[in-house]
């Protein structure tokens, strides 16, 4: 395997060069360790964070953020989106406060970004 | 029963129906767009002439002299801001030295005081970043600026608070003669009236032909703009322009009324009589003729493009008369600049002629010649403060370029006819008019229209019927 | 008329920086001017994550990232105005604001300016055609979908690959709708490349560079627009316009600092970023006027914005307590490809012991090397790789290196491999 990456774990966006096999990866171009696990992630099982909105009556606004609590496996970035879709909160909401958990038995939840 | 139907309610209708509503009359004002002043009246440079250009002894000349007296009565009334900043029309070579020496004598010949040759030296003294390369100018004292879509609908507006009626969104698909009235129909309703005015402006053409023979053509010529950041609003105070040509009085510089800077028009002649978009080419064309005036002047600084129509008529003057085999039809038509300068004097002109077939002038005694208009922004702090306390929506800004408030915008859609859309708020109190651009505002200002109409957010529109901005609810 | 020892113009990431700040260092009497309902500033729209590595050391959301500041900001008591807006602020920090109780007089010791920043329009880059709906600024968009929760599109195009906007043809296709392309308008994108990867790519969102849109169709709403390739000049090539169908347009074309309340104070204003010019202390040309974040220049990352906004409340707190440097200002002059560094002037001995440097450069360079220099002097160098525009560099200077340093100090950028 001979790959450049760009890590988006920050936004330094290393540029990441990726050799070796899957079991045995050579990544450089990494200034902190983050690179290697995202590396070897978007190689084996490439993982999503999202970020969407979800209704809530009573709030300041009619949609309060919320984004999963880890990442998710790349085959469900728009599937999260639909499945918040349906649901309505009702404030008062805390930043952190579970919105669905184990999405799609991920072990992946979602929560709220903010208060509201 | 109406004594008299208006066709189109730009700057000339309205002037004609507030005119009008001084009198003990039934009038009825018709537009086929859902607000006033969204035509030529809304995209022009907003100047108020002097009165030299005119070719002497034409409608245009006698209309235009009139006119421009009449502005500081009527912005005074009607709460319309309005300033005789004066004009300059810069001459760079001899052969144009001559030619404003010809203007400024057609000028004394139209009657226009305060006319005055400036030589190079008392031109530079006066404007300060005009071209090096400029020899004189012809001063015009009398001229100004005015925001010409809050005049339109200041007129409007006190012709409704005297009386008058209207109908938006009535597009006038035919005119019939029906017992010696005229029967103005749209799509799905219509008006009976005695008098028929056809102030359409660009399709002035068409319905004079609903009703009579062919008499002329409007052809339309677009004129596109540069509208600058008031920034650059001190680089000059009086209105420039160069020497008139055969098509125009060419690429002007001016002030606006707010105190921005509008640059154009550079125009074009296109059959489409509402394609107000604009092109590349052609605004380059309004760039370097402006930089022709003021060599430093830079569009960086540019918020807004826009292009408006002028109704070219096939004959050289104003056609203001009675149409011929249609009695009491009265054209207004071929209102080409300077049109906005002598819409108070074709107002008073139509009175007259209306007088003369016959219809019976009485004068209302209840006729309140005030628009009272004030914009949070332009008080006092004390003012400020009394009216905060009196309604509270006057202390939130909601345009942080123009510092529009709440209240105004609030007053803008309340007021009749009053706004009901981005657009018609923003030319009734100027909200989304500033260097954003409604970048900021324009979710808040449409947040506001919906809840004072009672409607849907994604309901309100941007101008026209189908602008719609949001395609809906995200979930 | 009301006294504060400090007022912070704008209650975003950077107001609420500095207020803390400042807050910690003993001032007692703070207060933060909101012009919206909730702090928090754009923040609050930016839902997606990435913000507060260095800050936090881990990946929070904008609105998390806002959450902390504003929880900070209540345990430090700071007296908070929301949906206030400043109408004028004078030399003498005599501010004049107001909001739906009245007509507000503040005098201040000091004043932090943190009004952030707008967005370029449409009129900015002059794109001709037709005035239609559905043209918006890539933040406006966003306030609408993330905040607001309506849609504004659902064919869209975007044009210039700014972090927003590539952020926003995410949300899109997020919400279902459709990203036909996002335009860059040069060779270079001005967004972060993780961006470029993680917005477009993992999106399968075509990324045209050397591309512009020529012109707008669509008489009520947007109906397409056309779209062509352009030369190493930005300039369009005759021949390969394209239309697209769509029924909206999204810029992301450029920030602009908002800096209308600094021109009325008098600041003086660098052309270069659009925002005033600035010490060492983020002290702008009237004494005891503090500027930061956005309104200064426009940062890619919102941990420098913090960095920033905590060194102007800890100076203004220093300028509050009526500590003075005597030492004299050196301006920082850039050349060589670098377009700007703030701050503008050094004070040596207001100097911190550790000095960032904040630069943008005008191209891509692979390889480059940042040279300070003072009277010919050569004070210290650093080895750059992959300098981009869209990019802030942030580099650390030791105050030691400026002692003897008199005059200008001369930053210049040594294109390719070391000497």
């Amino acid at each position: 395997m001979d790959k450049n990456l760009v890590c988006i774990v920050c936004p330094i966006g290393c540029r990441l060069k990726v050799t070796g096999t899957a079991d045995d990866l050579n990544v450089s171009g990494n200034i902190c360790k983050k690179g290697i696990a995202y590396a070897h992630d978007e190689i084996t099982n490439p993982m999503r964070m999202v970020c969407t909105t979800v209704k809530i009556k009573g709030g300041i606004h009619s949609v309060i953020p919320v984004k999963t609590d880890k990442p998710i496996p790349e085959k469900y970035k728009l599937e999260v989106v639909k499945a918040v879709n349906s649901i309505e909160l009702t404030s008062p909401v805390k930043m952190g406060d579970i919105i669905i958990s184990n999405l799609f038995e991920t072990g992946v939840n979602i929560v709220a970004e903010r208060d509201m | 029963m109406y004594d008299v139907a208006i066709i189109g309610a730009g700057v000339i209708g309205t002037a004609i129906a507030r005119e009008l509503s001084r009198y003990n009359l039934k009038i009825v004002i018709l537009d086929k767009e859902n607000d006033v002043s969204v035509g030529t009246s809304k995209a022009n440079s907003g100047i108020i002439h002097a009165g030299f250009d005119p070719e002497e002894n034409t409608l245009m000349a006698k209309l235009n002299e009139e006119g421009n007296k009449m502005f500081d009565t009527i912005s005074e009334e009607l709460s319309v801001p309005f300033k005789r900043n004066g004009s300059l029309v810069v001459a760079f070579d001899d052969e144009q030295l001559e030619h404003i020496n010809k203007l400024k004598q057609r000028g004394i010949n139209n009657g226009i005081p305060g006319l005055k040759i400036l030589s190079k030296e008392e031109l530079l003294k006066k404007e300060k970043s005009i071209s090096q390369e400029a020899k004189g100018a012809l001063f015009a004292e009398t001229a100004g600026i005015i925001d010409p879509m809050l005049l339109t609908i200041s007129f409007m507006e006190n012709a409704v608070m005297n009386g008058a009626e209207y109908f938006l969104n009535f597009e006038v698909k035919s005119i019939k003669k029906e017992d010696g009235n005229y029967r103005v129909a749209s799509q799905n309703n219509s008006v009976i009236a005695k008098y028929v005015i056809n102030a359409a402006g660009v399709f002035a053409d068409k319905i004079h032909d609903m009703v009579a023979e062919p008499a002329f053509k409007i052809n339309t010529r677009r004129g596109q703009y540069f509208l600058l950041d008031k920034e650059e609003g001190k680089v000059i105070s009086s209105t420039l322009f160069p020497c008139p040509s055969k098509i125009g009085k060419g690429i002007l510089v001016a002030p606006t009324i707010h105190g921005n800077v509008i640059l154009g028009p550079a125009s074009d002649d296109i059959p489409e009589r509402e394609d107000v978009g604009t092109t590349e080419e052609i605004l380059n064309k309004a760039r370097t003729g402006a930089r022709l005036l003021i060599p430093k002047i830079t569009t960086r600084n540019n918020i807004r493009n826009f292009s408006g129509m002028r109704a070219e008529p096939s004959t050289d003057d104003f056609i203001i008369k009675e149409a011929a085999g249609a009695p009491n039809f009265i054209d207004v038509a071929g209102i080409k600049s300077p049109g906005l300068t002598a819409a108070p004097a074709i107002s008073l002109y139509v009175v007259s002629i209306l007088k003369e077939k016959g219809l019976a002038l009485n004068k209302k005694e209840s006729f309140n010649p005030i628009v009272k208009r004030k914009f949070f922004i332009e008080m006092t702090e004390e003012e400020q403060s009394v009216l905060i306390k009196k309604n509270s929506l006057y202390g939130r800004i909601i345009c942080r370029c123009e510092n529009i408030t709440e209240g105004d915008i609030v007053d803008a859609i309340s007021r009749k006819p009053g706004a009901t859309t981005m657009d018609g708020v923003k030319r009734r109190c100027r909200a989304g008019m500033g260097r954003c651009q409604g970048g900021f505002c324009g979710p808040k200002v449409q947040q506001i229209i919906a809840r004072e109409l009672n409607k849907p957010l994604e309901e309100i529109v941007l101008e026209k019927k189908l602008s719609y901005i949001l395609t809906g609810k995200s979930k | 008329m009301e006294k504060y020892d400090i007022v912070i113009i704008g209650g975003g990431p950077a107001g609420l920086g500095a207020a803390i700040e400042a807050k910690k260092q003993g001032i007692t009497k703070v207060l933060v001017i909101e012009r919206d309902i909730e702090l928090g500033g754009i923040l609050q729209q930016c839902i997606h994550n990435g913000f507060g590595l260095h800050i936090f050391n881990e990946e929070l959301t904008g609105p998390e990232y806002a959450q902390r500041f504003i929880d900070m900001a209540r345990e430090e008591n700071i007296d908070i105005l929301l949906d206030t807006i400043v109408i004028s602020i004078s030399k003498d920090k005599k501010i004049k604001a107001m909001n739906t109780t009245g007509v507000l007089n503040i005098e201040a010791k000091a004043i932090v300016l943190a009004m952030g920043c707008r967005e370029k329009t449409r009129s900015s880059i002059a794109i001709p055609g037709d005035r239609p709906a559905g043209v918006f600024t890539a933040g406006a968009a966003q306030r609408y979908i993330n905040i607001e929760g309506y849609m504004v599109g659902k064919k869209v195009i975007v044009l210039g690959a700014g972090d927003i906007g590539m952020i926003m043809a995410r949300r899109i296709v997020l919400e279902g709708g459709e990203v036909l392309a996002v335009l860059a308008r040069g060779s270079i994108v001005k967004g972060l490349t993780r961006n470029i990867v993680q917005c477009l790519d993992h999106y399968n969102i075509p990324l045209l560079y050397n591309h512009n849109i020529t012109k707008i169709t669509g008489k009520e709403r947007v109906e397409s627009v056309t779209v062509a390739q352009t030369d190493e000049k930005k300039e369009v090539i005759p021949g390969t316009e394209k239309v697209y169908e769509c029924d909206t347009v999204l810029l992301s074309v450029g920030l602009i600092p908002e800096n209308e309340l600094s021109r009325i104070a008098g600041i003086e204003i660098d052309r270069k970023t659009s925002g005033p010019f600035v010490n060492e202390s983020m002290e702008t040309s009237i004494p005891g006027i503090f500027a930061c974040g956005n309104v200064v220049h426009v940062h890619d990352v919102v941990d420098f914005v913090t960095e920033e906004s905590r060194r102007a409340g800890a100076n203004a707190a220093r300028f509050v307590k009526g500590e003075k440097s005597e030492s004299e200002s050196m301006n920082t002059i850039v050349s060589g490809g670098i377009t700007y560094c703030v701050p503008h002037r050094i004070r040596y001995s207001a100097m911190p012991d550790k000095l960032d440097l904040f630069m943008r450069v005008e191209n891509k360079y692979d390889k480059a090397t940042i040279v300070i220099n003072n009277q010919g002097n050569e004070l210290v160098r650093f080895k750059k790789t992959n300098l981009t525009p869209g990019e802030m560099i942030k580099q650390s200077v030791k105050k030691s290196l400026f002692e003897k340093a008199k005059g200008d100090i001369e930053i210049t950028l040594e294109v390719g491999g070391s000497k």
